[in-house]
């Protein structure tokens, strides 16, 4: 049989080999040093965070029959058996899930008027003026680094308990996440509109109006609308520090041992992400076609 | 200074019908699309309970505490802190990379072009779905119950948590991996895990690594909260510090966080550019 791959000859082969081989040895020395510091820095992190596998292993038939204790009724029998029984508090957990949707809606409503008054100074194409754009940019930055719930937590103390430090604190958050997202889009916005307006003797205001907006806006309620998202899942867990919604309700639960009511309030939680998400999903891609949806 | 021209409206309405008469419905979409959020907005401002002099008081309030939180003292709990914020470094360093190791199986039968069946796939997505609808905090609450309070379920934690965010974008990266490496080696006499390891793996892994580094960085400040609801931390610092209204304690801790995010965000960069080069990263 006649071979269809030449072969080459034996010295030009042999450079070649040796050429690969080099090569390849170099990258696997700098792969196998990178793995080397990788692992010993998850060593050094297990020893920092109390990692003791006795402890899961001893305990992990815990986690397993946790699982079994929240999906048993008080009854013994399996929660799906009796959906009434599982379900009892069903109007309470619905109030407290449409609070939190609520929570989250104005928060992040809220928040997006902020980022969208704030972002055109953040913008680096449409800043009026570097000092303010640094002090918006850090503004910001501090805004979203912070974690919504250290907000919440202080916004309890200052505002009392219940839904308003959440909403605030959910507005904060949002604020700053938006508004980095906003200048983004505004950074890649055409800057030829802005020209054509501004030669006609129009201010700084009636630019941003009538030449970027118009560019914009439909990545704005898009991203709103993914934060929205986002902020329901946060919102849920807002009552762990008293910030209304259906958290508190958890955590109660979990605290008190009210195994089944754990799950099904882990179950409504769920739903309600999954319906939220299909939602504005489904309106994004309504709104603004299907490339922008992600 | 010469005037432009009249123009002439008849003319351009008769030429252009579709700019002046828009139907009812386009006009008024937007108009009522507005007023129909701002009416659920101020239904919310009244359910929950959002009063003007409610709102006065705690800004004031809040003043006062911006007020007592200058300068930032962190007292003599500094080494302590210091120890807590390696703690939370810890924890979200290991919880992400046992995270990325589990859920890179999972995430094969997730992948269309892995497992054409639907009958497999559905399943391993909803399930994924399912605990990433599960906040972090949730989970921490739930492995306290098993490991009990300290870092150690902080980390189960953020594994758990991750391995469904994992699990669906490294399926959406291997769906997105070029189909031809693999044809290769199945045109050369692989089998299927063959086909995996160097027709797929080579093409997926640099993505993979970008979003674990990413991760990382995410999750410090994930792993700054979790200490709230008692998994470690220096969440578990701050919340305290909070109870006890130890505001320059407070404001401390919060730069302590805002300082190492950063750091972590500078690293973690650094290392993406170098794992996936300049421009892939964007």
């Amino acid at each position: 049989m006649a071979t269809a791959v030449s072969i080459l000859p034996a010295q030009q082969l042999a450079t070649l080999e040796e050429a690969y081989r080099s090569s390849v040895s170099r990258k696997r020395l700098k792969a196998a040093l990178a793995a080397a510091i990788f692992c010993a820095a998850l060593v050094i992190a297990a020893f920092g965070a109390e990692v003791n596998l006795r402890t899961l292993f001893t305990y992990f038939g815990n986690f397993v029959s946790y699982f079994d204790r929240i999906l048993t009724l008080e009854s013994g029998a399996r929660v799906w058996t009796d959906f009434p029984e599982w379900f009892w508090g069903w109007k309470k957990w619905l109030r407290m899930l449409g609070e939190t949707v609520l929570i989250s809606y104005v928060g992040t409503l809220t928040g997006a008027v902020f980022a969208f008054a704030l972002n055109f100074f953040a913008a680096q194409n449409t800043s009026p003026a570097p000092w303010l754009r640094f002090a918006v940019r850090r503004l910001l930055e501090f805004a979203r680094t912070v974690p919504g719930i250290v907000f919440a937590l202080i916004f309890v103390i200052a505002f009392g308990l219940g839904p308003m430090a959440g909403v605030l604190a959910i507005a904060i958050h949002s604020t700053g996440a938006l508004g980095k997202l906003f200048a983004e889009i505004v950074e890649n916005a055409d800057m030829k509109p802005v020209e054509g307006i501004r030669s006609t003797g129009a201010s700084w205001l009636s630019c941003m109006r009538f030449a970027v907006l118009p560019q914009v806006s439909a990545g704005y309620a898009s991203y709103a609308l993914l934060r929205f998202e986002i902020n329901v899942r946060e919102a849920s867990v807002m009552g762990f520090v008293g910030a209304g919604g259906i958290g508190q309700e958890l955590v109660v639960a979990i605290h008190k041992f009210y195994y089944s009511d754990v799950s099904a309030i882990l179950v409504t939680i769920i739903i309600t992400v999954f319906i939220i998400d299909i939602s504005t999903g489904w309106l994004r891609g309504r709104l603004f076609g299907k490339e922008t949806r992600r | 200074m010469s005037q432009l021209p009249k123009p002439n409206t008849e003319e351009l309405r008769a030429k252009y019908p579709s700019a002046f008469d828009r139907p009812a419905s386009a006009r008024l979409a937007l108009p009522a699309m507005t007023v129909a959020a701002l009416a659920v907005f101020v239904y919310g401002l009244v359910d929950l309970d959002f009063s003007p002099s409610r709102l006065i008081a705690g800004l004031s309030q809040l003043g006062w505490i911006t007020m007592l939180m200058i300068p930032p003292n962190p007292g003599a709990s500094f080494p302590l802190y210091m120890q807590a914020l390696g703690e939370t470094l810890s924890i979200a360093l290991l919880g992400t990379t046992l995270a990325a190791l589990l859920a890179l199986p999972v995430s094969l039968l997730a992948a269309r072009n892995i497992i054409p069946s639907n009958l497999i796939r559905f399943p391993v997505r909803r399930f994924l779905d399912s605990i990433r609808g599960v906040d972090t905090l949730i989970w921490a609450l739930v492995w306290i119950n098993v490991v009990g309070l300290g870092p150690f379920a902080g980390v189960l934690a953020i594994m758990v948590s991750d391995f469904g965010a994992f699990g669906k974008l490294f399926s959406e990266a291997i769906e997105a991996a070029d189909r031809k490496q693999v044809e290769g080696i199945r045109a050369s006499g692989g089998n299927t895990l063959h086909e995996i390891r160097f027709g797929l793996l080579p093409q997926v892994l640099p993505v993979i690594a970008g979003q674990v580094l990413y991760f990382i960085e995410s999750n410090t400040r994930s792993a700054t909260i979790i200490g709230i609801v008692g998994a470690g931390g220096i969440g578990l610092q701050l919340a305290e510090q909070i109870r006890v209204l130890e505001w320059q304690k407070v404001s401390f801790l919060i730069l302590m966080i805002l300082i190492a995010v950063a750091a972590i965000d500078f690293i973690s960069s650094k290392l993406r550019f170098a794992i996936i080069g300049q421009r892939a990263v964007a």
